[in-house]
């Protein structure tokens, strides 16, 4: 079948919340995805979720995904995996590729009445001198090896970055049986919850705030890392190098959304660093720009999880609410509640200026 | 105020047994709160808020230990001998230690602090692989061990 009521492009956690809400309205959702396995950034997320014990706080990521994955098979949501969407073009036609290019490369299209763009975000690269040797990696990556697929990248980690992924990942590698060599932070601060941190420092990994990353040294792989104190113009300061014995340097330098999708819809856009970068308009039922597109998640703005469960949601209950399935006054209320938990998880420090972020974009609409 | 407290929960609980939350940052979690069922851990709404151990209520049982997202929390026992104290933390590192186990305990830095031994190692399916290691070491020793050594891999 090839026309959809909803097409959910990205089967990470905002991607599957928002197919589950849809399709328990009995709107016909089909849910697609490019990795083997659904779920998104969720299978590699071994830790603990925070957040608030009435949705999903202290249980570990893989268990959400299992069981939002089988939700989503229980209320009728069609998968398909291996696919990733490489157009979206006016009247919301899909065209999804198969395979590789040069092996079992195959070409659907596919039309929807409503699109929601879960796409999520990408990791970013920093650049220093050796920063193309074998052995320099993003963190997400080193992640992925150690959790998904059991692989240590190496046994000696530099992490660059010290916001939640870098704290989080460190403290998997030591599980994972590799010692970090220690974490740097270029700002004079640590970027990521104190209990992280608290964690790692425990097992003897030393956090050096104002320090960067000065070069990666070595012959065919990475062998040496040298960092240095930076000061408040973020240059080095001299004599402060100090080299390490590393034979992997773990990259956790933020992300940005992935909205070649949205882009290529023609639905407009506003540049916001706190979120990422370029994030894509929306009101307050996650709708673009262009009428009948939504988008969730980290593509909206780079935050986590719990967000992402709830941004999901509000844009399936207000794709099944459009399309007539769901009664407006009922509607109303599940998104007032899930705007009510939203504001809980975007307060404190930590919050305070996505809240705001998230306003901006609402008032741009 | 404190110290009024701190007698309060001497008198009711002879080992002087209770959990120690260091979380002291303004993060949305709250799990420890319905982990707790003495009601003993407050947060309240905004989840936001940081947790406050009712002193009176707190039985010192460990059920907050392994519920805690952050491993942030400890159960501590001054009275365990005349000589020795307890700490009670999360470990999610293979291999576990095991009872009887003579470990090097480590501060909040990781930095050596003492010898101790291994009293209990708990696993329940409660827990969610979270096990709690309970290690006895002197008792002066109890606000400063955060930590067991791992051996070199």
């Amino acid at each position: 079948m090839n026309r959809w009521e909803l097409i959910v492009i990205g089967s990470g956690p905002s991607g599957l919340t928002a197919a589950i809400e849809a399709a328990k309205n009995k709107v016909k959702v089909l849910l697609i995805d490019e990795n083997i396995k659904a779920g998104g950034q969720l299978f590699k997320q071994i830790h603990k979720f925070f957040g608030s014990s009435a949705h999903y706080s202290g249980i570990r990521g893989i268990n959400i995904g299992e069981n939002l994955i089988k939700k989503a098979e229980e209320v009728g949501v069609k998968v398909l995996l291996n696919r990733i969407a490489i157009g979206l073009f006016k009247g919301k036609k899909v065209v999804v590729k198969q395979g590789l290019d040069n092996k079992g490369k195959n070409i659907e299209i596919f039309e929807a009445d409503k699109i929601v763009i879960a796409s999520g975000a990408a990791e970013n690269a920093i650049y220093f001198p050796g920063w193309t040797l074998p052995g320099v990696m993003s963190a997400g990556a080193v992640q992925t090896m150690i959790n998904v697929h059991r692989v240590l990248p190496g046994k000696k980690i530099l992490m660059v970055g010290s916001g939640n992924v870098g704290l989080i990942v460190s403290y998997q590698l030591i599980q994972a049986g590799a010692e970090v060599k220690a974490v740097i932070e270029a700002l004079p601060k640590i970027g990521g919850y104190e209990v992280h941190a608290d964690k790692i420092k425990r097992l003897g990994v030393p956090i050096y705030t104002s320090h960067t990353i000065v070069e990666a040294k070595g012959n065919l792989e990475v062998e040496k890392a040298v960092i240095a104190k930076v000061d408040k113009n973020w240059q080095t300061i001299p004599n402060t190098e100090r080299i390490l014995k590393v034979d992997t340097i773990s990259v956790a330098a933020g992300l940005k959304p992935l909205i070649k999708l949205v882009r290529m819809a023609d639905c407009k856009c506003i540049y916001i660093p706190e979120l990422g970068g370029w994030v894509p308009i929306h009101n307050k039922n996650m709708e673009t720009t262009y009428s009948g597109i939504y988008v969730a998640g980290d593509v909206t703005g780079v935050e986590e999880a719990n967000t992402a469960l709830e941004e999901g949601r509000l844009a399936g209950i207000a794709v099944a609410e459009s399309l007539g399935y769901l009664d407006k006054k009922i509607a109303c209320n599940i998104k007032t509640e899930i705007w009510e938990r939203l504001k809980d998880l975007r307060s404190g420090p930590f919050g305070e200026n996505r809240f705001k972020a998230k306003n901006e974009i609402i008032r741009e609409y | 105020m404190e110290k009024n407290i701190r007698k309060n929960h001497e008198q009711k609980n002879p080992k002087n047994i209770r959990a120690i939350i260091e979380c002291y940052e303004e993060i949305p979690c709250d799990p420890c709160e319905i982990a707790c069922k003495y009601g003993a851990i407050i947060i309240g709404k905004p989840i936001t808020n940081i947790p406050v151990l009712d002193m009176e209520k707190c039985t010192g049982c460990g059920l907050c230990i392994a519920n805690c997202p952050g491993l942030a929390i400890f159960v501590v026992c001054e009275n365990y001998t005349d000589t020795l104290g307890t700490v009670s933390l999360p470990f999610e590192i293979l291999p576990l230690p095991k009872k009887g186990q003579r470990v090097k305990t480590l501060n909040r830095n990781g930095q050596y602090v003492c010898r101790g031994e291994v009293v209990k190692v708990i696993e329940t399916k409660s827990f969610d692989r979270t096990p709690v290691v309970t290690i006895a070491i002197p008792r002066n020793k109890v606000d400063e061990v955060r930590g067991i050594e791992i051996p070199k891999r």
